[in-house]
């Protein structure tokens, strides 16, 4: 991260990335709040191409920009006034509170982590490499995951089953 | 990179004469950065213009066809033919004035049509049009392809929701169903494509069909099919544009844009349909080969046959097919095509396993996919359609399990 180009495009993505999530969580109207929260998102796959990490960087905006938002989008739509007046909860200071922990957890795993891999060359294919990983040493969360996908959908159909 | 690199003047792939210009600057003492921006400029600007131009003819070419199709002129009155026409259709969007619903989401309002219209464009960067004409050359070509049109479902339900117009909301939840749906067949079919060659990259994909003479076209006929409706779908084209139907919702999610904006939503829509024929062109056609005789012919120019011959099946296709409704058109992804691909992801599995332990050579083992494909292909469209087919959907409302434990959704009336 020596030359000029990326230095800049990582400061450019990190304030598209933290503007955006600020505006997320600040802005009244959830929908305004999703297009925002999405924005962050891509700010986030920028970050990961910049760390040439080329197909996680591609996942991120297939799942996260292009899947998660459009569930958001569904919920909202499904649930009455959603998308207005929406300050007022109970669940507010608990949220800031585990909000609050999370942060700190992230900020002390990255002060105890040690970043001195900055010399590290990029990778050169990291598709290939992520599939062999999943599918040799991590078949077990794979597998595991796979599954709980299934059952949170087997849950979905028998919560909506007609009678 | 190229396997003709060669003198500037050698047009069978302009990339040769790109670079002569940029080692021309680069020799002059240029830092290195001016040639990188540069090709990045050249390369955009002319896979803008190309994708512009080939809107402007191709706007007169669907009016024209399509009206021959349906026994009528279509536009014949600006210009010899009415070739003028996309011009003054042009400058007529430009002219017009944009109207803002009183009650639309400003921001959002905005936003949606430059939203739309990013992605579509992005795509085109990862097409190669030949050997040394690709924007950028990434090892994940196939993913990006998928990840940045999916962008595309937020942007149109933006444009749904800001119009505070119920017949745009209609038509953005009807497209980001659909999108939804449909994506899963996508990415499935070019799952099985990619999974064939063992590469993400595009110029890999070509490369390999070039070498085995044998575009997947032969080895993947299921997937492609897939491809094509789940892509008409994508495009908002006519047996699928639920989205937009004139007849049912006016004009779905851009109803209430006009002027340069609805000109954008049209300019998505269109190079998005010149995505998918590149798409289609690329992995299942064998992109710029054709048997040899891209060392005569420039292999861009088979490129763009193979494109535009490829976005005539989708006029084609418009002209023919009555509109389906949203129903039929749900049940089909998930009850039909999507058992349908994951069958076929599992065949690709196998016969790559198969290709693998046997180490029988090429010459037998694709011949012999490419029958049995077609022949499991016709079987499995056949046998699933006679199976689901039996299967009526029941037409009685009910009320859901959920609904009746709760007792209804609960909704806080207005105070």
């Amino acid at each position: 991260m020596e030359d000029v180009g990326s230095v800049v495009a990582f400061w450019a993505l990190s304030v598209m990335t933290l503007g955006a999530a600020l505006v997320t969580a600040l802005v009244r109207d959830l929908v305004r709040a999703v297009v925002a929260l999405v924005v962050s998102f891509l700010g986030v796959a920028g970050l990961f191409v910049l760390l040439s990490a080329d197909f996680l960087g591609v996942a991120q905006v297939l799942i996260y920009a292009g899947a998660i938002s459009v569930l958001i989008v569904f919920a909202i739509v499904l649930t009455p006034r959603a998308a207005r007046d929406n300050a007022e909860t109970a669940m507010r200071w608990p949220a800031l509170a585990l909000a609050g922990a999370l942060a700190g957890l992230v900020i002390a795993v990255a002060l105890a982590t040690d970043w001195g891999e900055g010399a590290r060359e990029g990778f050169r294919e990291t598709a290939s490499a992520i599939g062999e990983a999943l599918l040799n040493r991590y078949v077990l969360p794979f597998e595991v995951a796979s599954v709980l996908l299934l059952a949170a959908m087997l849950g979905a159909i028998v919560l909506v089953r007609e009678d | 990179m190229s396997p003709f690199l060669a003198e500037w003047w050698d047009l069978r792939d302009l990339g040769n004469l790109v670079g002569a210009i940029l080692d021309w600057i680069g020799d002059r003492g240029a830092p290195s950065w001016v040639p990188y921006v540069l090709s990045g400029i050249i390369g955009i600007a002319a896979v803008l213009l190309w994708a512009l131009l080939s809107q402007l003819a191709f706007i007169w070419i669907e009016r024209r066809v399509l009206g021959r199709m349906q026994v009528r002129l279509g536009p014949n009155r600006v210009g010899p033919w009415g070739l003028l026409q996309p011009l003054a259709d042009a400058l007529k969007v430009l002219a017009k004035e944009m109207v803002t619903p009183s009650n639309a989401d400003r921001i959002l309002y905005w936003l949606a049509p430059v939203a739309v219209v990013v992605p579509a464009i992005l795509v085109l960067a990862v097409f190669p049009f030949s050997p040394g004409m690709v924007v950028a050359d990434l090892n994940v070509g196939v993913l990006y392809i998928v990840a940045v049109t999916s962008t595309a479902t937020i942007a149109v339900f933006m444009a749904g929701w800001a119009s505070s117009n119920k017949y745009s909301l209609l038509g953005a939840m009807r497209t980001v169903a659909m999108l939804i749906s449909y994506e899963v067949v996508q990415v499935l079919a070019l799952l099985s494509a990619t999974a064939f060659t063992g590469s993400m990259r595009l110029l890999d994909v070509v490369a390999w069909q070039d070498r085995y003479n044998a575009w997947l076209l032969f080895l993947q006929p299921l997937a492609l099919l897939s491809f094509i409706i789940a892509s008409a779908v994508e495009v908002n084209r006519t047996p699928s544009d639920i989205a937009e139907a004139e007849s049912e919702i006016v004009a779905g999610y851009h109803t209430e844009y006009g002027g340069i904006r609805w000109g954008m939503f049209q300019l998505a829509e269109y190079v998005a349909g010149f995505a998918v024929a590149a798409t289609i062109t690329t992995l299942w056609l064998g992109g710029w080969t054709l048997w040899g005789l891209e060392e005569w012919v420039p292999g861009w120019l088979i490129f763009l046959a193979k494109l535009y011959g490829t976005f005539f099946l989708f006029i084609w296709l418009r002209g023919t097919l009555p509109r389906v409704r949203i129903d039929q058109l749900m049940g089909f992804a998930w009850k039909f095509l999507l058992p349908l691909m994951l069958l076929n992801v599992l065949l690709v599995g196998a016969e790559r396993v198969v290709w693998a332990e046997t180490e029988a050579p090429a010459g037998v083992v694709l011949p012999a996919f490419a029958v049995l494909n077609l022949a499991l292909t016709v079987a499995m469209i056949v046998g699933w359609g006679a199976l689901a087919g039996g299967l009526r959907p029941q037409m009685r409302p009910k009320r859901p399990l959920l609904v009746r434990e709760v007792g209804g959704i609960y909704y806080q009336p207005m105070p």
